[in-house]
């Protein structure tokens, strides 16, 4: 089981927030008599190994009745017993598994879902039993045996109609009271008016009845219907499982010198809280006591830390790196930075002009159309004949045949496979009508820190450095969480020093201090680890190693490139998309940047600037394509006409984003738009099959020739066409599936860091 | 010609069954994890469900 090996990759660089007993308490349910569940999510659970592991050390805590691991959603329902919970998140952290507690109303279970599922049993059982009774009927039972079987249909449609019709008819209601049309509505009068008429035909003993084509409608339709769900709910699934929890309480210091944890929502400004290194600040505030190193990445965009001392503003959302700060909050939780992201995403998003889908637009131009086909037809036979009976029979069948079955498929069908190749590529999709809107794009802005960069530094190579220097030096960075250090000991991975310290402190804001013996090596900023005269090479290192004042190596560190970002960059570029940076970042990294890609860009762009911008590039008519991460990126996300984001993005920002993408690579985009473009083709493909069925099958309805048979056959083979249709690009999939699914649990883990 | 008075009752009988066998494993929860069920079954120990909570709302 070689793709779960927990351990080295997995010590958490934020230590979890202790979370109090009554908060899991309250994220319980009592089962009765003292025994009560918890659930909680695992994200980083893969393979049939983990679930083994995880069972077994949780069923070794005492208090524990039954653990169970649900591998596809990535959850652990935990059965205890006792008055306090018993300390699972532990047992868990021991074996080396980050477990979150999530919230009972977004961790419930799909209801939508298991309704769909039991309407399309329901439909799918009363299909095939009309279905056989048709065919004894179609192959010229007796008027007496006729008559005996359309009532037994009718007998199974009636239930099925109420049960399993309901989920359409209350949609068309619904759409139908706002004065709107959707594709729910001739659906509904079809299969009504099939139902109806069917009736009338039977209590007269009449040769045809339409019960067959009205239920079976409703089964290919709730086919559809519940791809569709499937899809998004994956989806949902997926990114709710990358969420990392967010802080919900924070160690305030009272007047009285009390430490005291307080929810995030009660601090006020004024407060006095401790911030621990590793930590996200809650509130914006003022550093009272301390230094530290502050890390704006997620915040601003920018790519270096800045140093903080009393004195120094801070925004909510920021992460304090390297020492322990004390802190006085100037704003509560509700008006500060991150809260205003949050507004500001909000107004974006109600600005943005609702999108109507392909299908509901199909629907606007065909519902009329069908309707009044039927009319003419009632009208036309009327005049003809007088005869009314036969008029509406035949009026009723232009209805049933071209009741927008495979209307209804084409669409969903094509976007469930569409979305499975996106995930095989490491892409979600929220829902389906973002695909429709990325394959309409004509811009792409980026954001550069985090998106187009990895948003983490990287060591320059450079020529003649002592190796030797190099280990020692990510010997010493090991003992901080600092970027820069964390850069160093990637760089300095395999290679190891004999260099063992007495002793290793971390001096906030400057660097670490190494001593040994009676030497004192120090890691950090030129101007503090030099005691005099800064040779030329370290003048403009971020970094320099130095023993007893005098310079040993000098650093110099980058932000690197996300892999592929060239290529992809450039692929979308020369197929004609246009292609801006912005960034929040200062203006040389950004310059530097887009020189090297060849692309426009705008540095320290505010988030409202973001979002202007964007207003303005889709005013000139071109729909765009924000890919971005920050939480200052999210009002962008928001307001762009569709949006990317990486699974390592803030979590405000990845729930604005209708894709995430969860790999490192930034092909994830081309790759995307290239799906979606296909996807496009082939919804069109589709309807212009079932455009071309009802062509051939309206005029036989107008003149009457259409029986039960011929609309039974006629509906079911569009509906095989278009899923047939939609089936041929599945391709290969199989062998390449799990790896991807291993792929998003190790970056969930990741990006839960 | 009367056979089918029976066998068609017999016949709806067998499929209602189905229905609810479905109808059942749904609700019991066969369905919820159906890549952890694929592992489960190489898995050497007994395997016990997990006792459902009978009122809540489904």
């Amino acid at each position: 089981m070689s793709c779960c090996a927990p351990g080295a990759e997995l010590a958490p660089d934020e230590p979890a927030l202790r979370l109090a007993n009554e908060e899991v308490l309250l994220a319980s349910r009592d089962l009765g008599g003292g025994l009560h569940q918890t659930d909680i999510s695992v994200p980083s659970v893969h393979c049939g190994a983990c679930m083994q592991t995880i069972e077994t050390a949780l069923m070794r805590v005492p208090g524990i009745r039954q653990a169970r691991v649900n591998l596809s959603t990535k959850r652990v329902s935990i059965q205890w017993v006792g008055a306090e919970p018993p300390p699972f998140l532990a047992a868990l952290e021991a074996i080396g598994f980050e477990g979150h507690l999530f919230d009972l109303e977004t961790g419930g279970e799909d209801a939508t879902l298991s309704r769909l599922v039991r309407t399309l049993a329901l439909a799918g059982f009363a299909a095939s039993n009309i279905m056989l009774l048709s065919v004894s009927v179609w192959a010229g039972a007796g008027p007496e045996t006729r008559s005996l079987f359309h009532w037994i249909s009718a007998l199974i449609a009636l239930p099925t109609l109420a049960y399993s019709g309901s989920v359409f008819f209350g949609s068309a209601w619904q759409a139908l009271r706002r004065g709107t049309t959707n594709m729910d509505v001739p659906i509904s009068i079809g299969v009504l008016l099939a139902f109806g008429m069917s009736l009338y035909e039977t209590m007269h003993h009449e040769a045809h009845a339409y019960f067959d084509a009205a239920v079976s409608l409703l089964f290919f339709l709730l086919i559809g219907r519940t791809l569709d769900h499937m899809m998004r709910e994956r989806a949902r699934q997926a990114v709710k499982g990358l969420m990392r929890l967010s802080p919900r309480v924070a160690l305030t210091l009272g007047a009285d010198g009390e430490l005291r944890y307080a929810p995030v929502a009660e601090i006020e400004p004024g407060m006095t809280l401790l911030v621990a290194a590793g930590e996200r600040l809650p509130v914006d505030a003022v550093v009272v006591k301390g230094v530290s190193d502050i890390d704006r990445s997620l915040v601003s965009g920018e790519s270096v830390p800045i140093p903080a001392a009393p004195c120094t503003a801070l925004q909510a959302g920021t992460l304090n790196l390297t020492g322990p700060l004390t802190i006085e909050a100037t704003a509560a939780a509700s008006d500060s930075f991150l809260a205003e992201m949050v507004r500001m995403m909000e107004a974006a998003e109600a600005g943005r002009s609702a999108y109507r889908r392909i299908a509901d637009r199909a629907a606007r131009l065909y519902a009329p159309v069908v309707h009044s086909m039927a009319l003419l037809t009632l009208i036309g036979w009327v005049v003809a004949t007088g005869d009314w009976h036969r008029a509406i029979t035949y009026a009723i069948a232009v209805l049933i045949i071209t009741c927008p079955c495979a209307l209804g498929l084409a669409v969903p069908m094509v976007q469930v496979v569409a979305a499975r190749r996106l995930f095989e590529k490491g892409v979600m999709v929220k829902d389906g009508s973002a695909l429709e809107r990325l394959a309409e794009i004509g811009g792409i802005v980026f954001d550069k820190t985090g998106t187009l960069t990895r948003g983490e530094p990287r060591l320059l190579p450079r020529e003649g450095r002592d190796p030797a220097l190099l280990a020692l030096a990510a010997t010493i960075a090991a003992h901080s969480r600092h970027p820069y250090s964390k850069a160093l000991v990637k760089a300095g991975g395999g290679s190891q020093s004999a260099f063992v310290a007495d002793l290793i402190v971390e001096r906030a804001g400057f660097g670490l201090e190494a001593r040994q013996g009676d030497k004192l090596y120090r890691l950090g900023r030129p101007s503090w680890a030099i005691e005099e005269g800064i040779p030329a090479e370290a003048a403009d290192a971020e970094v320099v190693l130095s023993c007893d004042g005098r310079p040993l190596a000098a650093f110099h560190f980058e932000d690197g490139l996300r892999a592929d970002a060239e290529a992809a960059v450039a692929s979308l570029a020369a197929r004609g998309f246009v292609i801006e940076i912005l960034s929040g970042d200062r203006d040389t990294p950004v310059r530097r940047l887009a020189a090297m890609l060849g692309v426009h860009f705008r540095a320290g762009v505010a988030p409202g600037e973001k979002v202007a911008r964007i207003h303005e590039l889709e005013t000139s008519g071109e729909h765009v394509l924000m890919v971005g991460d920050g939480l200052n990126d999210a009002p962008a996300l928001a307001a762009a006409y569709v949006s990317m984001a990486p699974a390592s993005a803030a979590d405000v920002g990845r729930n604005a984003a209708d894709l995430v993408f969860l790999r490192e690579s930034l092909s994830a985009v081309p790759d995307a738009i290239a799906i979606a473009e296909r996807a496009k083709r082939l919804i069109c493909q589709n309807l212009a099959l079932a455009v071309v069925y009802n062509l051939i099958a309206v005029p036989l309805a107008i003149v009457g020739l259409v029986t039960p048979l011929i609309a039974a056959v006629s509906m079911s083979l569009s509906s095989i066409v278009v899923i047939a249709n939609s089936m041929r690009w599945r391709g290969r999939r199989k062998a390449r599936g799990e790896t991807t699914m291993r792929t998003a649990g190790r970056l969930a883990l990741e990006g839960g860091r | 010609m009367t056979d089918f008075l029976y066998l068609v009752p017999v016949a709806l009988a067998l499929g209602l069954c189905g229905l609810a066998a479905f109808m059942w494993c749904l609700r019991s929860g066969q369905y919820d994890d159906l890549a952890g069920s694929a592992e489960r079954i190489l898995f050497d120990d007994g395997d016990v469900p997990l006792r459902r909570d009978r009122d809540r709302p489904r």
